[in-house]
C-alpha cells in the first residue's frame, strides 16, 4: 500500500515536472539567461508549487501525524553553515552547466542518452560527497 | 529561444506541489528528489528504501502516462555537450548532498515551511546558476 501510493505521488510529481518545462534543459538554461534569451516560465513553476505546498503543508501539519507513518520527518538543522552555502554554490554552478536539477532529470531519464549520462554523474557526485562527509566525521571523531 | 509558457508552467508547478503535499500527508516525508535519490542508493533495503524506489519509478514512467493522456511525448532539448553534462552532473550531486537539498527539497518544500536554511540555499543556487550561465553564454561563449 505504502509503495503503491508513493508510486502515484512520484507519477504526479513527474507529470508536473514535464508539463512545467523543468525537465527541458533548454528551457531551464533560458530561465537563467537573464541577459540573453530569457524565458521567465520557471518562475511560474516555483509560484504554482509554492502556493499549493505552503497551503497544503499548513493543513497537513494540523493533522498531527501522517496517515501511514508515526511522525512527520522534518529537517531540524537551523544553522546557515559553510556546507549549506558552499554546497548550494556548487549545485547552482553544476545545474547551469547541464540544465538538469535532480527533480527535472528523473522524469526524462527514459528520453535520451543525455539524461542518463547526467544522471550517472549526479549519482557519482552524491556518492563522492557522502564519502567525503563521512571521512571528515571520522577525522573529527579521531581528533576528539 | 524557448516559448514563454506561464499557464502550463504554473499548472505543472501546482502538480509538483500536490505531490509534495500528498507525500507529507501520507508518508510524512519531504519531497526532495536529491534526498530520495541518495536514500535509494543506500545499502539498507528497508521500507524507507521501498517508498523511495516506488516514488522514483513513478517519476520515470510519467512521460508514458502523459503520452497516453495527451498523445504527445514531452519535448526535451539538451544544449550542453557530454563533457559539460558529466562535470555539471557531478557538481549537482556533490553540491546538493553538501547542501542537504536541491530545487525540490529546499526550493519547494523548505521555502513552504519558511525554513531560513532553504530560503538562503535557494537564493544561493539560483544566483550561482544565473552567474554561471552569464559567464558561459556571454563572457566565454559565442
Amino acid at each position: 500500500m505504502k509503495p503503491l501510493l508513493a508510486f502515484v505521488f512520484g507519477l504526479v510529481f513527474g507529470c508536473g515536472i514535464l508539463i512545467s518545462g523543468m525537465g527541458n534543459p533548454a528551457k531551464v538554461l533560458n530561465f537563467f539567461d537573464i541577459a540573453g534569451t530569457w524565458d521567465p516560465s520557471l518562475a511560474f513553476v516555483m509560484g504554482g508549487a509554492l502556493v499549493v505546498t505552503a497551503i497544503g503543508y499548513s493543513l497537513v501539519f494540523r493533522m498531527g501525524r501522517p496517515l501511514l507513518a508515526n511522525a512527520f520527518s522534518l529537517p531540524t538543522k537551523t544553522d546557515l553553515d559553510v556546507r549549506l552555502i558552499g554546497g548550494s554554490v556548487v549545485f547552482g554552478t553544476g545545474w547551469a552547466l547541464t540544465g538538469f536539477c535532480p527533480g527535472g532529470l528523473v522524469p526524462v531519464l527514459g528520453l535520451g542518452t543525455a539524461p542518463i549520462v547526467t544522471g550517472a554523474a549526479i549519482l557519482a557526485g552524491i556518492l563522492a560527497a557522502r564519502w567525503m562527509i563521512q571521512l571528515s566525521y571520522r577525522k573529527t571523531a579521531a581528533e576528539a | 529561444m524557448t516559448e514563454f509558457t506561464p499557464l502550463l508552467s504554473f499548472s505543472g508547478g501546482m502538480l509538483i506541489g500536490l505531490a509534495a503535499v500528498a507525500l507529507m500527508a501520507v508518508h510524512g516525508r519531504i519531497a526532495g528528489i536529491n534526498g530520495i535519490l541518495s536514500g535509494f542508493l543506500s545499502t539498507h533495503v528497508n521500507s524507507d528504501w521501498a517508498w523511495r524506489a516506488a516514488f522514483l519509478a513513478g517519476m520515470v514512467v510519467s512521460p508514458l502516462v502523459l503520452l497516453a493522456l495527451t498523445g504527445r511525448m514531452p519535448e526535451i532539448s539538451v544544449p550542453s555537450p557530454t563533457p559539460l553534462l558529466l562535470v555539471g552532473g557531478f557538481l549537482t550531486g556533490l553540491g546538493t548532498t553538501y547542501a542537504s537539498g536541491c530545487t525540490s527539497g529546499h526550493g519547494v518544500c523548505g521555502i513552504s515551511r519558511l525554513s531560513a536554511r532553504s530560503i538562503v540555499a535557494t537564493l544561493t543556487f539560483m544566483s550561482a546558476a544565473v552567474i554561471t550561465v552569464f559567464l558561459t553564454r556571454h563572457v566565454f561563449g559565442g
